[in-house]
């Protein structure tokens, strides 16, 4: 017999005789507490998020371009890992083609094997697109895809991430349903609430532990 | 860092805890600790309504999961399956180390890293890779800094919680050449360059698990440092292992739980990372692994289960809220108890995991003051099962039915006869006026030493007449 085999019997042996109890699942018990008039939703998740040195910008679908280029000069950031194929990525090589002073653009665009020294030791910067946020939480939703790798949000030093307003969620009951994930996952889902950070030395709060030390969101209005 | 060396730990419980007690520096980072955790959790949850309800329906959620544990294993497992990840069964931590060596063996890897597991301690895994000549570093902070001591975690949320900052900065300066710094910042950036390098040369990652869903096939990781991300997208080859009661069915259940977990272990919203893991590496995808195993551990769990009442044990989400809140463990420390998980949940999953015999003292290093229960995020009766350890603790089995390895091992003839003597005394009003006659009459025989009572207390002898003949002779005074 297989070690599940043997598992699996003495787990039934032990329930014979019994019921599952039944699903009383009280949805408006993780709903109701966190809902949000929709005016209040950037506020709430601009609170919980600048809570944790997340840095917070509102701005629009076309503005962003530029100051995305502020902001990288004002952080010194002279390169920008992005994915040209994707839409935000499509409209900022556009955008800044026809600006002089822009910051180089790298392409996350061939297997990390081909680029990994590059990646961890020359990327300083990053951007990425966001599927939505959760207000109650105060994180951002990501589904890291072929074009915007997994290690996009995670390896440089500072992450920006472009937030539509309109795609903010209440809370995660309610953005699990509306990304109907019970029908299928991605890969790889993600919830990021700041930069990374630790305090398992005496309790201070560090950040920058392992992932980005910077986290900069641009909401966009307009969406 | 080649082969650690192990350090043995102190045999006995209790001389463990004199230790313990007698270290003031151990002491004072405990209660700092400890306060401080409460406050935030107590923070998290201002409305105590809300936090009420949501404990119930959290209790709902893993007991329904475990009354159909074994048809939600196999879900997960197909599920998983379809998804692309390997799911590996294993009844012991031998078997469980065996599949990972075997992967390892299979892909010729050197270096492991690995996000946290407490399941991974479970199996010692750093030492049977190493025994293999498989380097298997741990790069949550906590857990690098107490693997470069040559430690085991003393709680299960912040594993180096026993040290301050200047233990840590002497460790670094020691064991890494770097130098010496008390503040928390530039440390923690001394641990992030190097587990960087390591992250970026390992072969395998392996991580933990916190919620298995059934229903999609995912496997949910809870972490604020970014190193359970980097373990589980960097390598290529992702190991998870997990406990086989971690499944729950649907992916609506993890809202509650998540929001539980969270405030509960660390007064927080939600942790920085929630990742959420499918499938391995797809074509045409250019990062994450290219293989990904789920290793499901029983190692004593199918006996708590097979209790219903001790299947209770198998509803924690280990978010340590039970070890913050317990005077004994805040006073003794986690490495007092000598094993993986300290505090009240590992004195009731502990016994399941390495037998009963083995641990004799645990469920008695309890005051039984109930706030583990009270703050559970799933409404483990922790006290009554503590109690419930204590009964087998000193009860022989029946043949065949045997309710748990090691039970009775406390059991002593003597005492049972007195409690057997006792019981017969006092439910017979005519012995009991007899004992009660010549036990006043008699109170000089009273022995002076009654084993532990006696070595801080003065033994009790009976007074010179009971109350009964104090108020006979009372009521039988002329007025």
């Amino acid at each position: 017999m297989s070690a599940k085999a043997r598992i699996l019997d003495k787990l039934r042996h032990s329930l014979a005789g019994t019921e599952p109890l039944p699903d009383d699942f009280d949805e408006t018990l993780v709903t109701q507490p966190w809902r949000y008039p929709p005016e209040q939703r950037i506020a709430r998740l601009r609170e919980l998020m600048e809570a944790v040195r997340t840095e917070i910008h509102l701005t629009s679908q076309t503005q962003w371009p530029d100051l995305l280029a502020t902001l990288l000069d004002e952080k010194q950031l002279t390169r920008l890992l992005i994915a040209p194929e994707t839409d935000h990525g499509r409209q900022l090589s556009e955008h800044w083609q026809r600006r002089s002073d822009a910051p180089a653009l790298h392409a996350y665009d061939r297997p990390v094997e081909e680029w990994k020294h590059e990646l961890f030791h020359d990327t300083p910067a990053s951007l990425t697109g966001t599927v939505g946020a959760i207000a109650a939480t105060g994180s951002l939703i990501l589904c890291p895809d072929r074009h915007e790798p997994r290690l996009m949000s995670l390896v440089p030093p500072v992450h920006f991430a472009l937030l539509r307003a309109s795609t903010i969620h209440d809370n995660l009951y309610e953005a699990q349903r509306a990304l109907n994930w019970r029908a299928g996952m991605p890969t790889n889902a993600l919830l990021i609430s700041g930069p990374s950070k630790t305090a398992d030395i005496e309790q201070v709060l560090a950040y920058g532990a392992h992932g980005p030390k910077d986290l900069v969101v641009l909401i966009l209005e307009d969406a | 860092m080649s082969q650690p060396a192990r350090i043995p730990l102190r045999d006995e419980f209790k001389s463990r805890a004199h230790d313990a007690l007698g270290d003031a520096q151990l002491r004072r980072n405990f209660r700092g600790a400890m306060d401080s955790l409460m406050e935030k959790r107590a923070a998290a949850f201002s409305d105590a309504d809300e936090r009420e309800r949501l404990r119930t329906l959290g209790n709902h959620i893993r007991a329904r999961a475990l009354s159909r544990l074994p048809d939600l294993l196999e879900q997960l497992e197909s599920n998983l399956t379809a998804n692309g990840v390997q799911v590996h069964w294993a009844e012991t931590t031998e078997q469980a180390n065996r599949i990972v060596l075997d992967i390892a063996e299979r892909r010729q890897a050197r270096q492991v890293i690995k996000g946290k597991s407490m399941v991974s301690e479970e199996m010692d895994m750093n030492h049977v890779l190493a025994d293999h000549g498989i380097e298997c570093l741990e790069s949550d902070m906590g857990e690098y800094i107490i693997q470069l001591d040559h430690e085991k975690p003393s709680h299960i949320i912040m594993p180096a919680i026993h040290k301050n900052a200047d233990q840590v900065a002497r460790l670094f300066e020691r064991e890494l050449g770097e130098p010496y710094t008390r503040d928390v910042n530039e440390l923690i950036q001394t641990g992030r360059r190097i587990l960087r390098q390591k992250f970026f040369d390992a072969d395998i990652g392996v991580s933990g698990v916190n919620f298995a869903v059934a229903e999609t096939g995912t496997l949910v990781l809870v972490e604020n440092e970014g190193n359970g991300r980097m373990s589980t997208t960097v390598p290529k080859v992702h190991i998870a292992v997990t406990g086989i009661e971690k499944v729950v069915a649907h992916l609506r259940d993890v809202v509650p739980l998540l929001s539980l977990l969270t405030r509960s272990a660390l007064g927080q919203p939600i942790t920085t990372y929630i990742n959420m893991i499918s499938r391995p590496r797809q074509a045409g995808e250019r990062d994450g692994p290219e293989e990904v195993h789920l290793v499901l551990l029983d190692n004593g769990r199918s006996q708590a289960f097979a209790d219903g009442e001790l299947r209770q044990t198998l509803n924690c989400i280990r978010c340590g809220a039970c070890m913050n809140h317990c005077p004994v463990y805040t006073r003794v420390g986690g490495h007092t108890y000598g094993e993986v998980y300290p505090g009240p949940i590992g004195a009731i999953i502990t016994p399941h995991l390495v037998g009963l015999d083995k641990v004799p003292d645990h469920p008695s290093a309890s005051s039984l003051c109930g706030a583990c229960g009270e703050v559970c995020p799933v409404r483990i009766p922790i006290p009554s099962l503590l109690r419930r350890l204590r009964e087998e603790n000193v009860s022989r089995p029946d043949p065949g039915h045997a309710v748990m390895r090691g039970q009775g091992s406390k059991y002593s003839a003597l005492e049972s006869t007195v409690w057997k003597l006792w019981r017969t005394l006092y439910t017979r009003p005519l012995l009991y006026r007899l004992f009660r006659f010549f036990a006043t009459r008699l109170r000089a025989l009273t022995p002076s030493r009654l084993g532990p009572w006696t070595e801080h207390r003065g033994a009790p002898k009976p007074a010179a007449r009971s109350l009964h003949e104090l108020a006979r002779k009372h009521l039988e005074q002329p007025r």
